[in-house]
C-alpha cells in the first residue's frame, strides 16, 4: 500500500468517524440518562439527513443566497431533535421507564417501523443528494491528495466542536451537572431535587438533535436512500459498545477505530467493508466485555 | 384425566391449520411461512424466559435457508434430509455464536447477536459469485421420500411436516420449561447471582437454551426455504429478527403457543395490510406493537389463558 492511498484512507477515516460519533454520541447520551436503547435512533440520523436535504433544495429553489445551506444542515438537524425528539419522548420513551427491558427495547423497535415507513412515505423511495455545500466550499490538497473541505475541516470541526461543548456542558453548568447526577443515579438525584423529568425530555432532544446532526452532515457526501437509518443504528451501536455505555470520550476513540477499520477495508478488501465495524467490535467485547473505556459496575446481589 | 382448556384450544388451532388449507388452497403457503415463522419466534421465547431478546436471531433463521438452498442444489437432496441438515446447521452456528454470545447479558446480548446477525447479512450480500447476493438462491422442488412431487402435492407435505414439527417444538419447549433445566434458565430472569451461588453454572444453562433457541430458528427457516424455494439474504436482515421478537410479544411469552399465535396474525395482517395500506404495513405493525406492549404486556395468548385458567383454584 502506497502513501497516497495511506493519506486516503486516513483522511476518508477522519471525515466518516466524525458522523460517526455524532451519531454514537446522542445515543450514548440518551442511555446514559434513560437506560434506554434507542433503536428508532438511526431513523433520526435518517430523518435528520432528509429535512437537510429538503432545506438545500428549497435553498436552490427560491434563490436564496448559497451561503445558507451550510447552516441550514443545522437548523434542519435542530428542528428534527427538537420536533422528532420530543414526540418520542413525550409520547413513547417517559411511559416505558418502568417497564421490562425486553419491552422498552420493543417499543423503541416499533418507533423505528413507524418513522421508517413516514419517512418513506414523505420523501419516496428514490434516492436524494444535496452536495451544494461541498462544492461552494471547494477543495483543499493534502500530501498530495485532494479532498473537499467539506469533509477535510468541517466535518471534524463540527465533531470535535461537538464534543468539547458536550463536555463543558456536563460538568460546568447547573443543568449539565443535574444531567450527569442523572445518569448516576435517577432516584438519588430526583431526592435531590433534579426534575428527572425535565432533564430526561432536554437529554433526548439534545441526543436526537445528535443523530440528526449526523444524518444532515452526512446528506453532501452521501445519497439517501430508504434503509440508512437501519444500517446507521447498528454502527452507531458498533461504536457506543465497543467505547463502554455511556463513554463519551470513549466513543471519539471507538469511531476512529471503526472508521478507520471501515476505510481500510474499502481500500483493501472491499468485500470486507461491512464486516470491519462488527469485527472490532466482537474482538473488543471478547477481551473487554464491558468495552474499553467502561468502569466496572457494582453487582446487586 | 380430563384434558385441559388450554390442549383443547391448542388443538382446536392445529385442526384449524391443518383443514383451512385443504377448504381454500391459496392458503397453504403462507400458512407454513407463518409455521415457519412461529418456530423461529419460539426461539425467541426460549430465551425470553431467561429475560433475554436476541435482535439477531434471523441469522440462524437464514443460515438455516441457506443450508437448504445448497445442499438442494449440490446435493439434490430429499425434503426428509434438507430439514435435519438445515436445522442442525443453524445449531452448530448457534454453537459457535453462542459460545460468544452467552457471557453477554441485557442490550448487550441482543445488540451483539445483531452484530453476528449483520456479518452474516453482509457476507451473504457480497459474495456474490456463491451466494448470488441480494437475488438469493433458487432451487428445484426436492424429492419428497424419493417421490417427485407436484406442486401442489409437495406443499401438501411440507404442510403437514411444518404443522407436526411446530407442535413437536411446542411440547417440547413446554417440557424444558417445566424440567429443572427450564427452572434454572428462569432463574437467570429473576436471579442470576443466586443462581450461580447454588452452584449451577448459569452460562452453561443458558448455553443450553441459545442451542436450543437456534435449532428452533433453523427448523423455521428450513421450511420457510422449502415453503418459498427460495432464499435471500434479506431472510436474515435485523429487522426480520425484530419481527420475530414481534411475534413472540404479539403472541405471548409466556406459552409455546403464543408464538404461533403470534406469527398467523402477523402474516395475515402482512397479507392483508400490504395489500390495503400499500408501503405503510410496517407503520401499521409498529403501531399494533405499541398496543400490544401497553394493553396486553402477556400477548394475545396471555389474554386467552386468563379465560383458560378458571378464577377459583380447585382443591
Amino acid at each position: 500500500m502506497n502513501t497516497q492511498l495511506f493519506t486516503l484512507a486516513i483522511l476518508d477515516d477522519v471525515s466518516y468517524a466524525a458522523l460517526l460519533f455524532l451519531v454514537a454520541l446522542g445515543l450514548t447520551l440518551i442511555f446514559g440518562v434513560m437506560r434506554i436503547l434507542n433503536i428508532a435512533h438511526g431513523s433520526l440520523y435518517a430523518v435528520g439527513g432528509y429535512t437537510a436535504a429538503t432545506f438545500g433544495m428549497a435553498i436552490a429553489k427560491y434563490g436564496l443566497p448559497p451561503w445558507l445551506s451550510l447552516p441550514a444542515l443545522f437548523v434542519a438537524a435542530i428542528a428534527v431533535g427538537v420536533v422528532v425528539g420530543t414526540a418520542m419522548e413525550v409520547g413513547l420513551l417517559r411511559r416505558i421507564l418502568d417497564k421490562d427491558p425486553i419491552l422498552q427495547l420493543l417499543v423503541t423497535f416499533a418507533a423505528f417501523m413507524i418513522i421508517e415507513d413516514l419517512q418513506r412515505l414523505v420523501w419516496g423511495v428514490q434516492p436524494y443528494f444535496v452536495s451544494d455545500v461541498v462544492s461552494q466550499l471547494g477543495t483543499a490538497s493534502v500530501a498530495g491528495i485532494t479532498y473537499t473541505r467539506y469533509q477535510l475541516i468541517v466535518l471534524p470541526l463540527v465533531a470535535l466542536s461537538a464534543f468539547f461543548v458536550l463536555r463543558w456542558f456536563l460538568s460546568s453548568t447547573a443543568l449539565g451537572r443535574q444531567i450527569t447526577a442523572v445518569t448516576h443515579h435517577r432516584e438519588v438525584a430526583t431526592a435531590m431535587g433534579v426534575n428527572a423529568k425535565r432533564v430526561s425530555l432536554l437529554t433526548f432532544v439534545i441526543g436526537a438533535a445528535l443523530g440528526a446532526l449526523g444524518g444532515a452532515l452526512a446528506s453532501p457526501t452521501t445519497s439517501l436512500v430508504p434503509g440508512i437509518g437501519a444500517e446507521m443504528i447498528v454502527l452507531s451501536f458498533a461504536v457506543v459498545a465497543t467505547a463502554g455505555l455511556g463513554q463519551i470520550g470513549g466513543a471519539m476513540i471507538a469511531a476512529l477505530m471503526i472508521g478507520l477499520a471501515r476505510s481500510f477495508a474499502i481500500y483493501l478488501a472491499p468485500e470486507l467493508e461491512v464486516l470491519a465495524p462488527y469485527f472490532i467490535m466482537v474482538v473488543v467485547l471478547l477481551v473487554r466485555p464491558q468495552g474499553l473505556f467502561a468502569s466496572a459496575e457494582a453487582r446487586r446481589i | 384425566m380430563r384434558p385441559s382448556r388450554t390442549s383443547l384450544v391448542v388443538g382446536v388451532l392445529v385442526l384449524l391449520a391443518a383443514l383451512a388449507p385443504f377448504a381454500l388452497p391459496w392458503l397453504k403457503t403462507p400458512v407454513i411461512l407463518a409455521l415457519g415463522n412461529g418456530l423461529a419466534a419460539l426461539g425467541v421465547i426460549v430465551l425470553v424466559r431467561a429475560g433475554q431478546v436476541s435482535f439477531g436471531h434471523a441469522m440462524f433463521f437464514c443460515f438455516a435457508g441457506y443450508a437448504v438452498a445448497f445442499a438442494a442444489r449440490l446435493w439434490k437432496l430429499d425434503t426428509f434430509l434438507l430439514l435435519p441438515l438445515g436445522t442442525l446447521a443453524a445449531t452448530l452456528a448457534g454453537a459457535l455464536v453462542g459460545l460468544f454470545v452467552v457471557r453477554y447479558r441485557g442490550i448487550f446480548f441482543g445488540m451483539l447477536n445483531l452484530a453476528f446477525s449483520m456479518m452474516l447479512f453482509a457476507v451473504l450480500g457480497k459474495f456474490t459469485s456463491i451466494t448470488h447476493g441480494s437475488d438469493g438462491l433458487r432451487f428445484d422442488r426436492p424429492t419428497v421420500a424419493g417421490l417427485t412431487l407436484e406442486r401442489d402435492a409437495f406443499e401438501t407435505v411440507l404442510l403437514v411436516a411444518s404443522l407436526l414439527a411446530a407442535v413437536a417444538a411446542g411440547v417440547i419447549v413446554m417440557r424444558y420449561f417445566a424440567s429443572a433445566r427450564g427452572q434454572q434458565l428462569a432463574a437467570i430472569k429473576t436471579n442470576e447471582t443466586r443462581l450461580e451461588y447454588l452452584g449451577i453454572s448459569a452460562r452453561r444453562v443458558f448455553f443450553g437454551a441459545y442451542l436450543l433457541s437456534a435449532a428452533l430458528a433453523g427448523l423455521g427457516g428450513s421450511l420457510f426455504a422449502l415453503g418459498q424455494g427460495l432464499v435471500t439474504p434479506a431472510m436474515g436482515y435485523w429487522v426480520r429478527s425484530g419481527e420475530f421478537v414481534f411475534i413472540a410479544i404479539l403472541g405471548g411469552a409466556g406459552h409455546a403457543v403464543g408464538a404461533f399465535v403470534g406469527a398467523f396474525v402477523f402474516e395475515f395482517t402482512q397479507l392483508y395490510a400490504a395489500a390495503l395500506l400499500t408501503g405503510a404495513w410496517q407503520l401499521a405493525l409498529g403501531v399494533v406493537l405499541i398496543v400490544i406492549v401497553f394493553a396486553a404486556p402477556t400477548g394475545l395468548f396471555g389474554l386467552l389463558s386468563k379465560w383458560l385458567r378458571p378464577a377459583r383454584v380447585a382443591a
